[in-house]
């Protein structure tokens, strides 16, 4: 065994709150190898970031307590002189951070961001500095470096501005880079380059790696090593290899059972519930892959046909419209009772907007939206009622969707209340029904939403969409900002829903894996159109737009055996619909692949042919 | 090109509020009734009144008369001074120096001590030093400048009988007053400077920067007070503009023959035509300063250049 690159030894960290110190994390040990990963894994609140800001000792000396040892090359990092240990930070151990938008300083340029460093640590003049940027900008592949070197971090997508922080980290070749959820921000297509990019840097700059993250996917793909972290310890560490196949701790199984795998879905037609293991016990659920009933009607509870949003853009003078969003363009399907049919597609490509077109939540929207056979985009503002007592939301955020001064009780009555249909106090019984139904006691109905965690909020909020008893939910990303063993329950939930009341779920994602598991259709969505849409076999295991193959692919895997398999990048970024002023969208032509799946005939709209 | 239409687009701004401004001014003269018999002395016969109406172009229709006026003020022609018998604009222009000088020792040493103590205060957040500069701040802006004036006067001159108490011609005479008038100003920066610089040390961009490896000196001049300037310039630049339309009170106990005393003095003999380049003046320093502050945007944040 070689002599790691650095060493954690019994990491304590305690922050002052509410009048005491509280331990956040406790006893961590782990040690890094050069040219080792090791993932740091857990949920929010497990410590795991908080561990890489005490190592690095970026953490407020006066709320935060450090203890233990933090050896790099024999020196223990906690027991240095601020003076000294600024010269570790981004020389010997550079870090990068989860959010690359707000990660750079929004009022200098990228090039004088990525030469400070230089500078400050290995005594450049501006001129050395300079070129040595522009090679690392070549690095991280930034092409035209001398015209981005100029250029500020709001001129540059969410991706380009993660490799301008990892050309900063590297720019000194540090020893160790601490990459603290460095994707969890961005596209999955993006993700994809940047893990990609950060192993290729890795193999050439003899760098060790400590990599922190939610996404198991991630850890099977890029670490050598895992540690598992729960409630500031690490639970379980070894191989990634033998963490994933012979978990030894039950909190392990339990995470691991939470993890939708790409692909697992293979074969199966319909939806399947999470088999998920209790963290405690490490016993399985006993519901497990019960499958949820196929719908069965012939006239489709939600019918869209040639929906468009188009937002103008204006600039100069006097407003003159210069350009024009096609948010969502000449979007058709149909969604039955009882059908999960699934948005998929990267930010911007309009699956969103089409959620909230389909709600008249947003403006500016041509076609024809029929619930029930009613068109409910010509409906008059007084008789919007029919639309929102049948069609409920569920938002991304389960923060900020419930009024923090408001009972989650009175939260849930308030549409029976708005809709007037229900007596106080019916609407109060109604709310007793519900709690339970969603997982929670019905007493907690007087407490208010800081009470309650993310998903435990989430819950609620799917408890405020059920008390109109509608037939369809749009669910925007209701799942993306849970942890994922939360995510997997509030799916669970989701499906069990379905089967006891018939519900459609138009179910607004990006995250393919999670799609898999839930819905029966999918329908693929790119610069405002569905390029393909079908059941969902079909488009996961027959793909045939070159969009859907590239968001398929990109997926990570939570497979260890997988580990290093991709190591092509490719440029392309994740592309905005904005269009000139006079732009006729081109009819578009479908190909039946088989029944009930159509793929757009492609053309120029994505020039392929370097990345199928 | 971008910044270029917006500072485009903030110049037409401010031109539509300088029209504003001068409808504004010049009906103001007919809301109080009218004009030419509230210009006129009080024991002043009606023959008297109708012959200064005439004379003065009451008698035209008001469109007519607001037109004159526009062209007038365009022309640098405000009307003559009805207690002096000599044009307003001189007027305005002989007393412009001395609200000028007062002005800009307020605003420097205000900006420079504020700048200073709220960065102090920001970096040292929560300490000692912190708590004394904010009590400071909190008082500078809650005393009256009145009674701080007065106060002032009290000690300096009267007790100590280090400084005079009023007038204009000595650099010891600009003390007290350049005191009293940017105490408030001083405190605000204070304040607003500490805050903003606060802000922005809490972004993530300034953890980026420590993780680099970057000193605290650094971070706090370099990364940290570009971003943390830009509310401020906007507050300084307001600040400026008030001071130069003139400190009223200010002015007045300390005897300095500035534009405030001039716009007070005016209102009282109804000197209109006075009153009127004053407070066009004033609007006209807003609208500029406005305007150089938003230029100073177009420096300072990049997401307008481009």
């Amino acid at each position: 065994m070689t002599e790691p690159i650095i060493r954690v030894e019994d990491l304590q960290v305690s922050f002052f709150g509410q009048g005491a110190w509280q331990t956040v994390v406790s006893g961590v040990s782990f040690d890094i190898a050069p040219r080792e990963t090791l993932a740091l894994v857990g949920e929010s609140g497990s410590g795991k970031s908080v561990t890489a800001l005490a190592m690095m000792r970026l953490l407020p000396e006066n709320k935060a307590r450090v203890a233990g040892r933090v050896v790099l090359g024999g020196r223990d990092l906690l027991a240095m002189p601020e003076p000294a240990m600024r010269d570790v930070r981004g020389n010997e151990i550079a870090m990068i951070f989860q959010e690359p938008m707000s990660s750079l300083n929004p009022a200098l340029t990228i090039g004088d961001q990525i030469s400070e460093v230089l500078v400050q640590h290995q005594r450049m003049s501006f001129h050395e500095a300079r070129v040595e940027t522009l090679r690392m900008l070549d690095r991280v592949r930034i092409s035209a470096a001398a015209r981005r070197f100029g250029e500020y971090p709001h001129q540059l997508s969410g991706g380009m501005r993660q490799r301008v922080m990892i050309a900063i980290a590297l720019a000194c070749r540090p020893k160790l880079l601490i990459a603290d959820e460095p994707t969890t921000a961005l596209d999955v297509t993006i993700q994809a380059q940047i893990l990609a990019l950060i192993e290729i840097l890795r193999a050439e700059e003899d760098l060790a790696v400590l990599f922190i993250t939610h996404d198991m996917g991630v850890v099977a793909e890029i670490a050598d090593r895992t540690a598992v972290m729960t409630n500031g310890r690490v639970v379980e560490a070894g191989e990634t290899a033998a963490v994933f196949r012979t978990p030894r701790e039950a909190y392990t199984r339990a995470l691991l059972s939470a993890v939708p795998e790409l692909g697992s879905m293979h074969g199966r037609v319909l939806p399947a519930r999470f088999a998920l293991v209790d963290p405690e016990t490490g016993k399985k659920d006993g519901v497990g892959e019960t499958v949820a009933a196929p719908p069965a009607a012939e006239t489709p509870l939600l019918r869209v046909r040639g929906l468009s949003a188009r937002f103008d853009m204006s600039s100069g003078l006097f407003g003159r419209v210069t350009g024009r969003i096609h948010a969502a363009e000449n979007v058709s399907f149909d969604l039955f009772a009882g059908e999960t049919l699934a948005l998929v597609g990267e930010s911007g490509c309009g699956k969103s907007t089409s959620g909230r077109a389909i709600m008249r939540l947003t403006g500016a929207v041509s076609g024809r939206v029929e619930l029930e056979g009613r068109d409910v985009l010509a409906l008059k503002r007084a008789h919007l009622g029919f639309l929102r007592r049948r069609v409920q939301m569920i938002f991304q955020d389960p923060f900020s969707s419930l009024d923090p001064r408001m009972q989650v009780g009175a939260a849930i009555a308030e549409p029976m209340l708005v809709h007037g249909i229900a007596s106080r106090k019916h609407a109060r019984e109604k709310v007793a029904e519900l709690l339970p139904r969603v997982g929670l006691d019905p007493a907690m109905a007087g407490r208010f939403p800081h009470e309650f965690s993310g998903g435990q909020r989430q819950r609620i909020c799917i408890a405020r969409a059920l008390s109109l008893a509608p037939k369809l939910i749009i669910a925007d990303e209701a799942v993306s900002a849970l942890d994922m063993s939360i995510k997997a329950q509030v799916i669970n939930l989701m499906l069990d829903l379905q089967r006891d009341l018939g519900l459609g779920y138009l179910f607004i994602s990006h995250d393919m894996a999670v799609v898999e598991r839930i819905a029966h259709r999918v329908a693929v969505m790119y610069l405002g159109e569905i390029v393909e849409i079908g059941p969902r076999a079909a488009i996961f295991e027959n793909p045939q737009h070159p969009y859907t193959r590239r968001l398929l692919a990109a997926v990570p895997i939570p497979d260890p055996a997988r580990k290093g398999m991709r190591q092509v990048i490719d440029e392309t970024e994740v592309k905005n619909p904005v269009r000139p002023v006079d732009y006729v969208p081109p009819l578009r032509e479908w190909r039946t692949v088989s029944p009930g799946h159509e793929v757009q005939v492609f053309g120029e709209e994505c020039d392929e042919e370097h990345h199928p | 090109m971008k910044a270029l239409s917006f500072i485009a687009g903030r110049a037409l701004q401010g031109l539509i509020v300088m029209v504003g401004v001068s409808l504004i001014v010049f009906f103001a003269l007919f809301l109080t009734g009218d004009p030419a018999a509230l210009m006129m002395p009080p024991e002043a016969s009606r023959v008297e009144i109708e012959a200064f109406r005439h004379a003065m172009g009451f008698d035209d229709p008001i469109w007519v008369q607001y037109l004159r006026f526009v062209g007038g003020v365009l022309t640098g022609e405000f009307g003559r001074s009805l207690r002096f018998q000599r044009p307003a604009v001189d007027l305005l222009f002989e007393r412009l120096p001395a609200t000028a000088l007062l002005a800009i020792t307020a605003l420097l040493w205000s900006s420079l001590l504020g700048f200073v103590l709220g960065t102090i205060a920001a970096v040292r957040q929560n300490g000692a030093i912190d708590f004394v500069i904010r009590v400071i701040s909190l008082l500078g802006q809650a005393i009256p400048v009145f009674w701080l004036a007065l106060l002032l006067i009290i000690v300096f001159s009267l007790n100590l009988r280090w400084l005079p108490s009023g007038g204009i011609g000595t650099a010891q005479q600009l003390v007290l007053p350049s005191l009293a008038l940017g105490a408030y100003y001083f405190s605000a920066i204070t304040r607003l400077v500490r805050a903003s610089l606060i802000e922005v040390l809490g972004e993530n961009y300034i953890r980026t920067a420590r993780a680099k490896g970057i000193s605290n000196f650094r971070i706090v001049v370099h990364h940290a007070l570009r971003n943390a300037l830009i509310p401020v310039i906007t507050v300084q630049g307001m600040y400026f503009a008030s001071l130069l339309g003139g400190a009223l009170i200010t002015e007045i106990i300390f005897a300095w023959p500035g534009i405030g005393r001039l716009a007070v003095d005016s209102i009282q003999t109804k000197d209109f035509p006075v009153v009127q380049a004053v407070v066009l003046f004033a609007a006209f320093t807003f609208v500029v300063m406005n305007f150089l502050v938003d230029v100073a945007y177009v420096f300072l944040n990049p997401r307008i250049r481009l």
